[in-house]
Order: structure tokens, then C-alpha cells, then sequence
């Protein structure tokens, strides 16, 4: 019978252990993606252009807006579409307006289609690196620079950029994600 | 053998001897007829959904309650019928085949079996809550199940955390017991592979229902405590969900099917009148399933947008799970071959499963294509392959054990006719029910969705009227164990002329208590 007990408390270790790896595989799995670069997340920092421009080959690059549903903001990519060179340096412009009455303040989050593309897109200056704060009804211009690295791999002949608005007003000021 | 007379007691009389029990017989039977009412309830669902699809439009039911009924028909089959169903047979048939008196924890078995009822209680009753039963899928992703979740949906989540915890401890009793309770001569290499099987199962089982646990406890924290973990506003992520819930999930498939690989292989060298060819073969094969079944969740993922190596990876894992699956598809067959067949109604379900099962497979290694899958993705072409796997798999399986093991449990003989009945009515209805979705699902037509485009109405027809057909042919079932259960033919205590095993040495019906000193194995 003693037996019995080690084994079973063998066995009770093993699911209570499986219990707590489900929730430590949240983190696990962000840790992965960040090594790893999946899942389309872009680095949130400057990067200087090398300034070399690789002509021969255009790459489409599309800008989709999108706000959260909890978000009363107004989102529009005017630049949908546009043909750069790797190496380039370019902008894309977005509008958006706060529909309440209230100050609040968002931030946007981006998401890059096909993943591969993330680590070959350097942005050297975006609204998203800050949290935007617009008052009631304002209205604002906001741009995003960038340049594709030249190291892009070739059978990338399209990204995809989704913006996506978040109302952190409630939030304390930390740079989210 | 021993009797049940001597210093020990018999059962207890009345209601107290069922709420009780330690028996593990008893507590087997219990878990049986639980999975059986669970089948039929589940089962008048799938009717329901195949009502509404006879024709084009909505003429039956509302989209709603379409919505409901495919989830409920999931869940309820998944963990009311066939997992409950592989336990009781475990409970029933483990303590026998390996010599042991009873299972190891006899008060955990009694108290894990009557988790069940207040579990599905809980569930079915959503159905008649205000805003109806879960109506997400039995995948129940976010944020279906959280975000626009019914209000019934925590509990949906206690329902399945209660179901979970009985599995949970059944599969501890499992292990201990085939661990620690064996014959004494009994080495793991003697085990009857049902009892193989199973040892295997009840590992998977501890791994990752615990993880769903998990899982449905964020849904939880999720919808009333504020928390974000599937909820990208709050920093968290939909699709996480979906790799946690497949972590669990693929795993779980194999749950339904391993110890169905090992009814099979019980029964087929029975009446082949041949050992079973390749038996270490097999204990491997079924090992390195279990392992590879950890490696290949994120197959029901090939759409949601994972990155190209992810892709590759999960589909080439995918694959290789097909090679250990035929070694035993291989083994099955080599043990006929040449064998002095006899085809008894546990003999015909055997070798339906053995075809039917190989199809399904053959559907699954199409679905792992993963470009391929995403035209097939959601489809009637994955109901088709999954229904394939676990009707006439796990589902025919359990059905051959219990006319494998009816004459052990209850002394008599089933009636044969009735059993050939029951077997070809299920046979042709089965196949009239799924085969043509795969047609449908091919050429389109979306799954869980309760109209459809007029061209896909004649194979639908054909789906209905077989799901008729094979949903009242189980009634036959019915007929046949309360007829076996009642009299007929007394039943010898080796009932089966080439059948091997401790289970076959205790008289038929097998005593209340058996093997209260070990036996001998040879």
C-alpha cells in the first residue's frame, strides 16, 4: 500500500503540474513568438535606414485600420496601397477621430501579414510607438515612415499591415505591449 | 475461482448498493448504462441536426437552436458517451485481465463515476436557460465562448471542469492499478493490450485534462473577473486559445481511440483462433502515437494564419502519426490472415472498425496536407473524416467489447440474430450518413451551418435518411442487452472458443468478487 501512495501522489503532482504549465504556456508562447519573430509582431523602436535601395523588385505594401470594438474612434488608412523598393524610404498616412466628446486616449497595435515580412519592416517613425491622446470630436493626421530591408526575401511580394486602435484611457501610462 | 460466499459479503440490496458501491463491477456497469443514456441523448441531437438538413432552408428548427444542438451534440457525445463508455469498460475488464480484486482506489472509482451525472446534469440543463445552451462548438473558441457567449456558458464551464476531475480520477486509479495490482507473474510485457492501451490513455489523460482545466478557468476569469487572456483590447489573444484548447484536444482524440485499438486487438485474434501478430509491435506503435499526439496540434490551426515553418512542421508530424496507425492496421490484418475465422456480431464490429477506421485515417492524411486543407478546412469533408474515426471507430469499438464481454458480465448469451441485426443496420446507416458528406464537404458546403446551397440537397438527403437509420438501429441495441440481462443461453466461463485471457479463467456471469488470490499466468 505504500507503494500505492507514492504513486499516487506521483500522479497528482503530474496533473497539478499540467494544470499550472496550461497557464504557463501563455507567457511560453510569447516567449516563442519573440524569439522566434512568428506571429507577425513588430518591434516597437526606430530603425535607421541603411540607404541602400534595391531597384529591382517592387514590393505592394496595404494598410488596413481597424479599431477595437470597445473603441468610439474613427480610423481610416488613406495610403491603402503603394508600390516600394526595398530600401526606400516612405510614408503612409491614416486619419482618425475621437466620436465622443470625452478626451481619451489610444494606442495603436500592429500586426504584419505574411509574419515573415515583421523583421524586414523598419519603421523609423510611427504613431503607434505613442499613445495618442485626442480630445472630444478632434480630428488628426497621423503617418507611419518606413523602408523593407533588403534582405527581404524574394517570395515576399506583398505586406500587409493591419492597425489596429486601442482605448487605453483608463489605463495607466505604460507603453502598452 | 472463488465465489461470492465465504467471509466476504455480497452486493448491498436497493438504491444504496448502486450509490455506494466500491464494486468495480458495479461502478463499470454504472459508467456503461450512464454513456449509453448519454448516446441517445447526444444521438436525438445529431437527428435534430439531420432533420433540419433533409432539405435546403430553414424548416425545423431556428439557427439558434441549430447552433445549440451542434454543440451539445459534440460535447455530450465526446465526454458523456465515449469517454465514459471506455472507462466503464476499463472498470469492468482491467481488474479481470490483469488478475487484480478490484481496482486500486475503490472509493475514488465510486466517487469519480457519480461526478458524471451532476456534470451532464449541469450541462443539459443550459438547454432550457434564458438565452439558450452553449452554442459555440464543441471546440468552443474564443471569442464565441466569452465575448458572445450565452449567459449558460460558466455552466458550461463547471459541467466540464466536473467532467474533467471524474476523468482525471479515473485515469490515477487506472494507472495505479495496472501499476501496482498485477498478477504477480504478470510482467508488462504479458499485459492483454486492452490493458496496454489503456495504462497509455489514462497517461494522455493526466497530461492534458488538466490543461483544459486551464483552459476553461481563463474563460472563466475571462468573462467575470476581468482578465484578458483571449481578449486582444485587453492585451491578450484569440488565437491562443485555439493552440491551448488543441494542446488538449489532439491528445484527446487519441483518448477516444487508444483503448478502442485495444478492444480490437483483443477481439480479432479471438476469433482469427491465432495470437495476435506483433504484439511488442504494437505496445510501440501505441506508445509513440500517445508521444506524437503532443507534437501535432496546431493541424486544426492551418488556417488561422501560422507562419510557413509552422505549417511544414505540423504537417509533416501529422503524417508521420500515420505510420505507427498502419503498423497496427498491418497487425490487425496479418493476425486474420490465414486465422480460422468465425464472424460473431464482436468479430463483424472488429472488422468494420478495422475498414471504416482505415478510412477515416485515409481522410485525415488528406486533411494534414496542409495547403490542401484549406480548401478543406470546416467543411463537411472534416465531419466526414472525424465522424469516420470515432463512429464506426471509437463508437463500434465499444459496441464489439460489449458483445465481446455481455456473456462475462451477465451470464447469458446475447441473441446473435438480433446482434447481426443491430451490426448491419448500423453498418449501412453509417456509411448512408457519412460517406456522401465527404462529397459535400469537397465541393463546399460549410459545417455547423443549418442552411445550404440547393446543389448539395440529394447527398444531404442520403445523409439524413442513413442518420435515421442508424440512430434508431442502436434501439436494437437496447433490445439485445436487456434480453441478455433478462435469460437466454447460459454462457461458459471461456465463452469464446479462441479467446485467451485472466478475464476468461472466472466463471460466467464473473462472481462479485474475483481473484482474491492472485492468479497464475503463464
Amino acid at each position: 500500500m505504500k507503494s500505492n501512495r507514492k504513486l499516487i501522489l506521483q500522479l497528482c503532482g503530474a496533473t497539478v503540474g499540467m494544470f499550472l504549465f496550461g497557464f504557463a504556456l501563455v507567457p511560453l508562447y510569447d516567449v516563442f513568438c519573440d524569439i522566434t519573430g512568428l506571429n507577425g509582431k513588430l518591434e516597437l523602436v526606430a530603425k535607421k535606414n541603411t540607404g541602400v535601395i534595391d531597384t529591382s523588385r517592387a514590393i505592394k505594401v496595404q494598410f488596413i485600420a481597424n479599431t477595437n470594438e470597445n473603441m468610439p474612434w474613427d480610423f481610416v488608412a488613406k495610403d491603402v496601397e503603394m508600390t516600394v523598393h526595398p530600401g526606400e524610404n516612405a510614408r503612409a498616412d491614416f486619419f482618425v477621430q475621437n466620436l465622443t466628446n470625452e478626451q481619451m486616449v489610444g494606442q495603436a497595435i500592429v500586426s504584419v501579414s505574411p509574419s515573415i515580412g515583421a523583421k524586414y519592416f523598419h519603421k523609423t517613425q510611427c504613431f503607434c510607438f505613442d499613445r495618442q491622446v485626442l480630445n472630444g470630436k478632434q480630428a488628426q493626421e497621423v503617418s507611419v515612415l518606413f523602408s523593407l530591408d533588403t534582405d527581404l526575401p524574394d517570395r515576399v511580394k506583398k505586406i500587409t499591415l493591419s492597425y489596429t486602435f486601442f482605448d487605453i484611457t483608463d489605463l495607466q501610462p505604460v507603453a502598452a505591449n | 475461482m472463488t465465489s461470492a460466499v465465504g467471509h466476504h459479503h455480497g452486493p448491498a440490496t436497493g438504491i444504496t448498493r448502486w450509490l455506494f458501491t466500491t464494486n468495480h463491477k458495479d461502478i463499470g456497469s454504472m459508467y456503461l448504462i450512464f454513456s449509453l443514456l448519454m448516446f441517445f441523448i447526444g444521438g436525438s441531437m445529431a437527428l435534430v441536426i439531420r432533420m433540419e438538413l433533409v432539405e435546403p432552408g430553414l424548416q425545423v428548427v431556428q439557427p439558434e437552436f441549430f447552433n445549440q444542438m451542434t454543440t451539445m451534440h459534440g460535447l455530450i457525445m465526446v465526454f458523456g458517451a465515449v469517454m465514459p463508455a471506455f472507462v466503464g469498460l476499463a472498470n469492468w475488464m482491467v481488474p479481470l485481465m490483469i488478475g487484480a480484486p478490484d481496482m486500486a482506489l475503490p472509493r475514488l472509482n465510486n466517487f469519480s463515476f457519480w461526478l458524471l451525472p451532476f456534470a451532464f446534469f449541469m450541462l443539459l440543463s443550459t438547454l432550457v436557460m434564458d438565452g439558450g445552451a452553449p452554442d459555440f462548438g464543441w471546440t468552443f473558441y474564443a471569442p464565441l465562448s466569452t465575448t458572445y457567449a450565452p449567459p449558460s456558458v460558466t455552466f458550461f464551464i463547471f459541467a466540464i471542469h466536473l467532467a474533467g476531475v471524474s476523468s482525471i480520477l479515473g485515469a490515477i486509479n487506472v494507472i495505479v492499478t495496472i501499476m501496482n495490482m498485477r498478477a504477480p507473474t504478470m510482467s508488462y510485457m504479458k499485459m492483454p493490450l486492452f490493458v496496454w492501451t489503456w495504462l497509455i490513455t489514462a497517461f494522455l489523460l493526466v497530461a492534458v485534462m488538466p490543461v483544459l482545466a486551464g483552459t476553461v478557468t481563463m474563460m472563466l476569469t475571462d468573462i467575470h473577473f476581468g482578465t484578458s487572456f483571449f481578449d486582444a483590447g485587453g492585451g491578450g489573444d484569440p488565437v491562443l486559445f485555439q493552440h491551448l484548447f488543441w494542446f488538449f484536444g489532439h491528445p484527446e482524440v487519441y483518448i477516444m481511440i487508444l483503448p478502442a485499438f485495444g478492444i480490437i486487438s483483443q477481439i480479432v485474434p479471438t476469433f482469427s483462433r491465432k495470437p495476435l501478430f506483433g504484439y511488442a509491435s504494437m505496445v510501440y506503435a501505441t506508445s509513440s502515437i500517445a508521444l506524437l499526439s503532443f507534437t501535432v496540434w496546431a493541424h486544426h490551426m492551418f488556417t488561422v494564419g501560422i507562419p510557413l515553418v509552422g505549417e511544414l512542421f505540423f504537417m509533416y508530424a501529422t503524417m508521420l502519426i500515420s505510420v505507427p496507425t498502419g503498423v497496427k492496421v498491418f497487425n490487425w490484418v496479418a493476425t486474420m490472415f490465414r486465422g480460422s475465422m468465425t464472424f460473431e456480431t464482436p468479430m463483424l464490429f472488429a472488422i468494420a472498425f478495422i475498414v471504416l477506421f482505415t478510412i477515416g485515417g485515409f481522410s485525415g492524411l488528406m486533411l494534414a496536407i496542409s495547403p490542401a486543407d484549406f480548401q478543406y478546412h470546416d467543411t463537411y469533408f472534416v465531419v466526414a473524416h472525424f465522424h469516420y474515426v470515432l463512429v464506426p471507430g471509437a463508437v463500434f469499438s465499444i459496441m464489439a467489447a460489449a458483445y465481446y464481454w455481455m456473456p462475462k458480465w451477465t451470464g447469458n448469451m446475447y441473441d446473435e440474430y438480433l446482434g447481426k441485426c443491430h451490426f448491419w443496420c448500423s453498418f449501412v446507416g453509417l456509411n448512408l450518413t457519412f460517406f456522401p458528406m465527404h462529397f459535400v464537404g469537397l465541393a463546399g458546403m460549410p459545417r455547423r451551418i443549418p442552411d445550404y446551397s440547393i446543389q448539395f440537397a440529394d447527398f444531404n438527403l442520403v445523409s439524413s435518411l442513413g442518420g435515421f437509420l442508424f440512430g434508431f438501429s442502436q434501439l436494437i441495441f437496447v433490445l439485445v442487452v436487456v434480453k441478455c440481462v433478462k435469460g437466454g443461453k447460459k454462457a461458459e466461463a471461456v465463452v469464446w472458443e479462441g479467446a485467451e485471457g485472466l478475464e476468461w479463467q472466472v466463471p460466467s456471469p464473473a462472481p462479485y468478487h474475483t481473484f482474491e488470490t492472485p492468479p497464475e499466468v503463464k
